[in-house]
């Protein structure tokens, strides 16, 4: 068995594998019954003043029998007393000790109030505290979350006030609804934060009834915008935990958020430079027994390829993700289709017809079938064809590079800036 | 392409498989298709309990290793079970599916991934620490593999004791090899050696080692022994050349020991799976004509709709109530079989029974006879032990002990009628049951 433990800036974790504060970390029966399936960490449904919430409250997007592929979210932080929260937080503590257990917090943006509540709950033994800067909905409306996380300066402010009595390790949960999300990371950072989670929800308002006209979920006849998760958002995210990892000012470990379901999507976020991955989506989905398959699928994952360790893992693509200045011009690749297993559905040739660059022909056999043929000296290597492709192997992108030098854009203006001033 | 498409002509009839394995595009789509239901109706379908949603989930995720353990791990004959299975009425009958649209191909999942498992030589279980407790297992068919599997991993030094040459039981020597090849079975005897059980082979208790001498020499013993042959159909003419035990029959087919002809016309009794078995290796045997004869009716036959309906796709005919009378022949070989109709009647309990209509025969002229109405039982070797036996039915309670304490039992010679089916995935859980009770039995007596 590999070695899956990881160690958040001081919050050691058994597998990297950690519930999001959400509805499934809302109770203590929730969070031991996760910790029964395997999780390895939890992140307590944010704890503040205790809210109402409405009623319903989330929506899901299906896509071609693929349900949940996204989800919208109207439900706010807790609605439970704080005294019952932190009673049951020790409780599950003190049945698993070897776990994370990371605590969400949100308050009026005022210094005393932190004080307040960061000083009650790490008294009950929690081993970390996440502040919640990313609630798109409701809470924003009061001042609090991403109302909160979208302004560099209060995230600052605020994680200094937390700062300044919390005796465990903080990390400060981002929103995505910014332009740049380095900036208020490194305003958490410059605020004492001791690592970074993200991405929170993103602002979405997921589907109107066509029937009834009435945005859903629907409260009411009406709809508000709510919180987006789910497999959907998980390239928004991992661009977001990327641009962060590789990064100098953001020099903290980051906890990554968004779409995981599976251990290859926990494998990708570790690889952008996540040390630990945090789910709601697929749990509200299928359960906590997922878990299951992270865990073994991760560890033979790292065993066929002889990786002792999951923190081997951490960033080892970061290196790779760079800007498209940066990118070389001179690399080349071509589609080639394996007549073998081609099925003859004709959507590459349409796709590179109407789409892309017109460089499949569809040649008649003497069969009466038509062959798919790629003219590779147009073909740009766009990877269209491969996308559309319903058959796994059946279209590669094939190197045929020249063997010209590598050259990005940046490098040819700077050639040609050097050739001007000649 | 149907998937029930025969396929393959590059391999010899006895070969070509009844079903063709699901490509990985097949496999990925059928395996997104499960609903991953919770408390799933398909794994408490199955006798052994397989994980099914989480098998299936593991394939959607490329874990294929970690899917072929939570396989095996319920079923130390999943490969197996794989393939010969009643799907439709386990697993796949019980899908949810089933009610508004079509169930999830599980047998054919399970058999996409025990086949990786397989072409990898993938280990997946290792042997528990030793607890220097030493169990013997008579008999290394499904039930005494499962239990030496089970036995072996709690960390108990198993020794199996077989007659044949090769572990496996009906799965290596008794189901036709275009259901079940050798292979297969043999891969999962390779599993269970792996893990340091000793297999003894070619020895015969009662004969070649006594009985009781292995119950005193060993900390507990499984009985897994299986049934015996074909009985006699107890009409004149048996002795004649051209009539065959079904299982013999099916045994030199598999083992490619069977030369020359049935002839041009085979006529087998019986409706059970093996009947179809015997009747369809005839058919790929080159025989132009085969047909089952059964006393009673398609409804009573044993043999799983599914198999019924492939034995009539591959040209068997079926005729119903007629009861064989004598089998004819001429210079030492079968000619023909006199078959009397019959009728259904009631027997003391109210029960149907086939009764001979008088002045009925009739004559088929046929080449062979093949006799497929059960299995005899073989417990005699156990009568000086004090085993209680049940018309030949070795006696246990839930947890799979005999009335002796430490003499344990499973598989076909535990099986009753009415109770439940003979199915290697049944002999599989049965062997699971043993281990288990064994284990607390030796842990109970080490504290």
């Amino acid at each position: 068995m590999a070695d899956l433990s990881v160690n958040v800036a001081g919050i050691h974790s058994p597998n990297p594998f950690w519930l999001a504060s959400a509805p499934p970390t809302n109770s203590g029966y929730q969070v031991m019954r996760a910790f029964e399936a395997g999780w390895g960490g939890a992140v307590w449904k944010t704890l503040g003043d205790p809210i109402v919430n409405v009623s319903s409250r989330f929506a899901g997007l299906n896509w071609k029998g693929s349900q949940m592929v996204g989800i919208s979210n109207l439900e706010l932080i807790t609605d439970r007393p704080l005294a019952d929260n932190l009673r049951e937080i020790r409780e599950v503590k003190r049945a698993f000790p070897d776990r994370a257990l990371i605590v969400s917090l949100m308050v009026d943006p005022v210094r005393e109030q932190w004080h307040e509540i960061v000083k009650q709950v790490q008294d009950v033994g929690v081993d970390g505290l996440e502040l919640n800067f990313g609630c798109p909905h409701g809470m924003a409306e009061r001042g609090m979350g991403s109302a909160v996380g979208q302004v560099p300066e209060y995230v600052q402010q605020n994680t200094e006030w937390v700062m300044e009595v919390a005796q465990v390790p903080v990390l400060v949960k981002l929103t995505p609804n910014v332009t740049d999300i380095r900036y208020t990371a490194r305003a958490a950072v410059k605020g004492g934060a001791n690592a970074v989670s993200m991405i929170n929800t993103i602002n979405s308002l997921i589907g109107v009834d066509i029937n009834t006209w009435s945005p859903t979920p629907s409260v009411d006849i009406m709809g508000a915008h709510g919180g987006y998760s789910g497999p959907a958002v998980k390239p928004i995210a991992l661009h977001m935990v990327s641009e962060c990892a590789r990064d100098p000012h953001v020099n903290v470990p980051i906890s990554g958020i968004g779409g995981v379901s599976t251990w290859q999507d926990a494998v990708e976020y570790l690889l952008l430079g996540a040390t630990s991955v945090q789910v709601c989506t697929a749990v509200m989905n299928h359960g906590f027994r997922i878990v299951e398959d992270m865990i073994d699928g991760l560890n033979n994952y790292l065993e066929a390829r002889g990786i002792a360790a999951v923190t081997d893992l951490i960033g080892k693509s970061v290196p790779r993700v760079t800007d498209w200045g940066r990118l070389n011009l001179n690399y080349q690749v071509a589609a080639r289709i394996d007549q073998e297993v081609c099925i003859q559905c004709n959507k590459c040739y349409i796709a590179c017809e109407e789409t892309a660059h017109q460089c499949i022909d569809q040649v008649p056999q003497a069969n009466g079938k038509t062959m798919l043929v790629v003219d590779e000296e147009e073909c740009v290597g766009c990877n269209l064809c491969a996308m559309v492709c319903p058959v796994e192997g059946c279209i590669t992108m094939t190197d045929v590079s020249t063997g010209v030098a590598s050259m990005s854009w940046q490098q040819r203006q700077a050639q040609t800036w050097t050739d001007v001033s000649l | 392409m149907n998937a029930d498409a025969p396929v393959g002509d590059e391999i010899d009839s006895l070969h070509r498989m009844v079903y063709r394995p699901i490509s990985q595009f097949e496999a990925l789509q059928e395996a997104n298709r499960c609903l991953y239901c919770y408390d799933a109706p398909c794994t408490k379908a199955c006798p052994t309990h397989i994980d099914v949603p989480a098998f299936i989930r593991k394939i959607t995720t490329k874990n294929l290793q970690g899917s072929a353990r939570v396989i095996m791990e319920a079923n130390p004959v999943g490969a197996s079970c794989a393939r010969v299975c009643p799907t439709e009425q386990l697993c796949e009958g019980a899908c949810v599916l089933q009610k508004n649209a079509v169930p999830i191909r599980i047998g054919d999942l399970q058999r996409y991934v025990t086949d990786f498992a397989r072409d990898r030589d993938l280990t997946l279980f290792s042997p528990g620490p030793s607890s220097g407790k030493r169990v013997a297992i008579l008999g290394g068919g499904p039930a005494g593999l499962s239990a030496a599997r089970e036995l072996a991993r709690f960390g108990h030094t198993v020794t199996i004791y077989e007659q044949k040459p090769h572990l496996g039981g009906l799965d290596t020597y008794g189901i036709v090899p275009f259901r079940l090849p050798v292979d297969i079975s043999l891969w999962e005897v390779e599993q269970v050696r792996k893990l340091g059980v000793e297999m003894v082979t070619g020895v015969r208790v009662g004969q070649d080692v006594d009985f009781n001498h292995i119950v005193n020499s060993f900390d507990a013993v499984v009985l897994a022994v299986g049934m015996g042959t074909v009985p006699k159909l107890n009409i004149p003419g048996e002795e004649l050349e051209g009539v065959w035990d079904a299982l013999a029959l099916i045994e030199q087919v598999k083992s490619g020991l069977f030369k020359g002809s049935l002839g041009e016309h085979v006529v087998v009794i019986g409706a059970g799976n093996t009947a179809i078995d015997a009747a369809t290796s005839a058919c790929r045997l080159g025989v132009p004509e085969v047909e089952i004869y059964y006393r009673r009716t398609q409804r009573e036959m044993t043999a799983y709709p599914s198999e019924f309906n492939f034995a009539k796709q591959e040209g068997v005919g079926f005729h119903w109530l007629s009861l064989p009378k004598q089998i004819l022949g001429q210079g030492g070989r079968v000619t023909g079989i006199e078959f009397l109709k019959a009728r259904f009647a009631e027997d003391n309990n109210g029960r149907p029974v086939p009764v001979p209509i008088l002045g009925s025969e009739f004559v088929v002229p046929t080449d062979g006879v093949i006799r497929a109405i059960g299995q005899s039982r073989v417990t005699e070797f156990l009568q000086s032990s004090g085993i209680k036996t049940e018309h030949g039915v070795i006696s246990v309670n839930s947890n799979g002990q005999t009335s002796h304490p430490k003499v344990f039992a499973a598989g076909d010679c535990i099986f009753a009628k009415g109770h439940s089916e003979a199915m290697v995935v049944e002999a599989a859980q049965q062997g699971k049951i043993a281990a288990a009770s064994i284990h607390r039995f030796l842990s109970e007596k080490n504290g």
